[in-house]
């Protein structure tokens, strides 16, 4: 029933462009207005208009005054609740997007700042497949999150804002689809070699003497082998690193799209990608050659997110 | 202006009922108990509210509907013990019952929005099946108010983070309904009320406590201490006095040693009556689903659309089930029938053989007493009433088969259906043609309102006898036992037995709320298709058609409707006022030929403004310099600053130099 309704509407917006005006993009900010709102009836005000009907006729049949009076009560109170409906969207402003960052496959959080000068109650959005309720007073902040396939920009899909506010007899609706695409990151391979050092410099890698031992953890790929805890590790299973206070400093790594031979670019970017990662875990510095660009040494959220993005929009 | 608002929580829309909501729909419930409790039966009723309490109980203690194996049982018994009390399911008492009663098993289910939603409306739907019973003003206003529950039901499902407390949540619905209030009226006053209903709908009406075509000993019991009004009576001019209120319903012809029946005698245009004053007078009678109009004694004329009976009774064409509002004449002071044929004399002389001897014996003994003084016999048997201890109750002895003899020599206690009743079989044994009356007498003068509010309670029955050369006389034998039954009413004569509520300063208070009652009465319960029709009069239009009204309504609501949406497009002009000030200013001296220029700045613009205005230059400096301020200097411009501002550029007003 639900996916034939929605087989139905997929139709009559292909077939009927002018109920669905706004399937066009649209720049930001979007203010709502009354050309755009739709309003009709939920199948609860609708049935809930046919037991108005049946209470009229009924006290129109019985001369019973009383009765009528409270009906047209209850009607007038449906028309207005109408009109409210209509007002809680009607100058409602979208005046921005803003997207944070996710990995393909991962959903991304995007946050539409809203904008109304009153108060508008029980604002619902609905983003792919996703609803979200909230309130706007003045500017509110909202949060919704979109699934995510592949790497690169993805468009933000249309979205409904609506209210069934106050009483759920009737659903104020509009379309938008603002002209604003969200970068998702390239998807991390799960494992694989580490970066082959090109200057592997053991003074570089040598950690802060003179500090305690702060404790002993598994071995990771790539850590010395003069730094296992052999003893300990004769105890265990498997082997134990002795982890001092931070490194001072990281041996940098240098990243490049050339030396990964052998590879497809997907799996390329995906390395790359989790050796990012790897790096921004452990406070490395590292750089990255891509056929598209080269992006000097660095570290810190900015740097990796410069990273990613640039690993994002290859082609 | 407004604040940056923080990042709002996520929220899901309800899948579940919030407790919140179940209390609304609960109070929603309580109120559609509590104005049905009137007729169903006590027992129904409080199973109904212990099953709401149990449930809500529940909910509290432990989340969750209430198991199948218990709510099908309920429902078995819910059917089973309306068919058992009405013997059916169908009709308005037992359909009430039964709605009411799935009302609440509604309620042990509701979970999800869509069962609360549900239930809400059918409480609305139950709250508006109740005025059915009574559509008296306080019955209104209770259904009323059990809608906002229902309406905040609603409203509670939406998604809205705004905590608010139980009453702060109701008033918003109160709001909407006060705002809804003149679409309603307007609505109520032009929806075109059908001439005749669509389908039947007399029947199963409630056997109502009021006068009826025949009267049996303690029939008025129930009735006289009714205290719901019976009619209300304006006239024109000064209001008869106390003892001379005596509104006639039915008269009495038959008497079967029990009860008294009317009888069938034929109609009359007018009555064989000779007076020289009349009265005039309007009455609205209450419903009493039957035909009979009380008229002031003597009626000298029926109203329209009904008729008389040469004993004086006036019937309508069709029961009287809704509030009935007619003008009539009547004569205070009449010799009626003087003379006497002899069928009808001889009606009014029958009596049941075999009933009462000691009454036929008293009866003889007087006739021998005081031989054809017939007032003198008349007189006789009031004295006797008055002095041979016979008091006046409400709650008298029952009587035996020989009633009226029972009442006379042993209970001697009784009111005024007893009196009247024996009284009139005394004078038919003793020969005197007579017959029972009956209808209301008294009745409490509102002098506010202006009118005579006649209760139940004033129900009265008394005599007349035929008297020759005087016709037909009224006589009240319950004056002669307690005549303050006559200028007290019938439950204050009944002294010792007054319920508290029936003294002093309530019973004022009482009887001015009636006023209320009179005008809700007046203007919206007897507002009928005959009232709609004369709705444009003042307007010069004398009868309005179906058609006339419909358009009326369509373009009332179009009226309405342009409101609305009027109210509903407008917006507070948003954005920055200091903005919307210097477009003004704009405004005002592209009049003078200064357009500002689509990439041309403030400053520059009014710059060149000064250049072409040289003597404002002044004023306009300044005005530049405010703008300036407030645009550029200051986040938040002080309102004071952005008021002088405004105040400015209204103020300007460009004067061209040539």
């Amino acid at each position: 029933m639900q996916a034939q309704l929605q087989r139905l509407q997929e139709w009559a917006e292909r077939r009927l462009p002018a109920l669905t005006r706004h399937r066009r993009l649209e720049e930001l900010p979007i203010q709502l207005n009354r050309r755009r709102i739709y309003i009709v009836p939920t199948g609860f005000g609708a049935a809930f208009t046919v037991l108005l009907l049946v209470m009229m006729v009924g006290s129109l049949n019985y001369s019973n005054n009383a009765a009528l009076l409270l009906t047209c009560l209850l009607g007038a109170s449906t028309a207005m609740s109408m009109l409210i409906a209509f007002r809680t969207l009607n100058g409602l402003c979208v005046r921005s997007v803003r997207a944070g960052h996710a990995t393909a496959g991962q959903p991304i959080d995007v946050i539409f700042d809203f904008q109304a000068s009153r108060l508008r109650q029980a604002v619902r959005l609905d983003i792919a497949d996703g609803s979200i309720a909230f309130d706007v007073n003045g500017r509110t902040d909202v949060r919704a999150s979109i699934p995510t396939e592949h790497r690169g920009w993805l468009t933000l899909p249309r979205f409904r804002i609506w209210t069934t506010w106050p009483m759920g007899l009737f659903r104020a609706w509009t379309w938008s689809r603002p002209n604003l695409a969200v970068l998702v990151w390239p998807r991390a391979e799960v494992s694989g070699p580490p970066p082959t050092l090109l200057d592997a410099d053991s003074r570089q890698q040598r950690l802060h003497r003179g500090e305690d031992l702060a404790s002993l953890r598994d071995y990771r790929s790539g850590d010395s082998m003069r730094h296992v805890a052999w003893k300990a590790s004769a105890r265990h299973e498997t082997l134990l690193v002795k982890d001092y206070e931070q490194p001072e400093a990281r041996q940098e790594w240098r990243l490049d799209w050339r030396h990964l031979r052998g590879l497809d670019n997907e799996s390329r970017i995906a390395r790359l990608a989790r050796w990012l990662g790897e790096a921004q875990i452990q406070g490395r510095p590292c750089s990255l050659w891509l056929p598209s660009e080269f992006i000097e040494l660095g570290s810190g959220p900015t740097h990796y997110a410069r990273c990613m993005s640039a690993l994002a929009l290859l082609p | 202006m407004m604040g940056i608002g923080q990042a709002s929580q996520l929220r899901r829309v309800q899948e579940h009922v919030s407790n919140r909501t179940f209390d609304l729909m609960c109070v929603a419930t309580a109120f559609v108990l509590a104005v049905h409790a009137n007729h169903l039966p006590w027992w129904l009723s409080v199973a109904l509210v212990l099953s709401l309490a149990l449930r809500w109980w529940q909910r509290r203690e432990r989340p969750g509907r209430v198991p199948g194996w218990l709510k099908v049982p309920m429902l078995l018994i819910l059917v089973a013990v309306v068919v058992l009390d009405y013997g059916n399911i169908f009709g308005r008492e037992p359909g009430s019952a039964l709605a009411a009663g799935l009302l609440v098993l509604k309620l042990t289910e509701s979970e999800s929005p869509r069962d609360a939603r549900v239930a809400a409306a059918f409480a609305c739907f139950l709250l508006m099946a109740a005025l059915l019973f009574g559509q008296s003003l306080t019955a209104t206003a209770v259904v009323a108010l059990g809608l906002l529950p229902a309406m905040t039901t609603w409203r509670s499902l939406e998604p809205t983070q705004i905590p608010t407390k139980l009453s702060r949540q109701l008033l918003p619905a109160l709001v909407l309904l006060v705002a809804s209030l003149p679409v309603t009226l307007t609505a109520f006053v032009l929806v075109p009320r059908l001439s005749s209903p669509l389908w039947g709908t007399s029947n199963s009406r409630e056997a109502r406590t009021g006068l009826s075509d025949q009267m049996s000993p303690s029939d008025f019991t129930e009735l006289l201490t009714d205290d719901s009004p019976a009619m209300r009576v304006t006239f024109d001019g000064a209001p008869p006095p106390n003892d001379q209120r005596y509104f006639r319903a039915y008269v009495m012809w038959d008497y079967d040693g029990r009860d008294w029946k009317r009888a069938d005698v034929p109609t009359a245009v007018s009555l064989p009556v000779q007076t020289t004053s009349s009265v005039e007078y309007r009455v609205s009678l209450e419903p009493t689903h039957q035909r009979a109009l009380p008229m002031l004694d003597l009626p000298l004329q029926a109203p329209s659309q009904s008729h008389m009976r040469v004993d004086g009774e006036v019937f309508t064409d069709k029961p009287v089930d809704e509030v009935q509002d007619y003008t009539a004449r009547s004569a205070l002071h009449y010799r009626l029938q003087t003379e006497l044929d002899p069928d009808t004399r001889t009606r009014a002389l029958e009596l049941p053989s075999g009933f009462d001897p000691r009454t036929h014996a008293l009866a003889a003994e007087l006739r021998q007493r005081f031989g054809h003084d017939d007032a003198s016999i008349i007189a006789a048997v009031l004295r006797r009433f008055h002095d041979d201890g016979f008091s006046y109750t409400l709650l008298p002895a029952p009587l035996g088969r020989d009633a009226v003899d029972d009442f006379l020599f042993n209970t001697r206690e009784g009111f005024c259906e007893h009196y009247a009743s024996s009284f009139t079989v005394l004078m038919r044994a003793a020969g005197i043609p007579a017959r029972v009356v009956t209808g209301y007498q008294g009745g409490f003068w509102n002098t506010l309102g202006q009118y005579l509010l006649v209760r139940n309670a004033d129900a009265h029955a008394w005599s007349e006898v035929w008297l020759a050369g005087r016709g037909w006389v009224r006589v009240d034998p319950t004056a002669a036992v307690r005549p303050q039954r006559i200028n007290l009413g019938a439950a204050r004569a009944a002294a010792g037995q007054l319920p508290w509520y029936e003294s002093g300063l309530l019973e004022s208070v009482r009887n001015q709320w009636d006023i209320v009652n009179r005008i809700w009465d007046q203007s919206v319960i007897g507002f009928d298709a005959l009232r709609q029709r004369g709705l444009l009069t003042p307007f010069g239009i004398r009868d309005v058609d179906t058609g006339t009204l419909e358009r009326l309504l369509a373009v009332s609501i179009a009226l309405f409707g342009i409101v609305g949406l009027s109210w509903a497009l407008w917006r507070r002009s948003e954005g920055d006022p200091a903005l919307a000030a210097m477009r003004a200013l704009e405004r005002k001296l592209a009049q003078a030929g200064i357009a500002r220029g689509r990439s041309e700045g403030p400053r520059n613009y009014l710059r060149r403004a000064i250049r072409a205005l040289p003597g404002q230059r002044v004023e306009l400096d300044q005005l530049m310099r405010c703008y300036i301020e407030l645009r550029y200097a200051t986040v938040e411009p002080s309102p004071e600053s952005l008021r002088a501002f405004r105040q400015a550029v209204r103020n300007f007003q460009p004067h061209r130099v040539v």
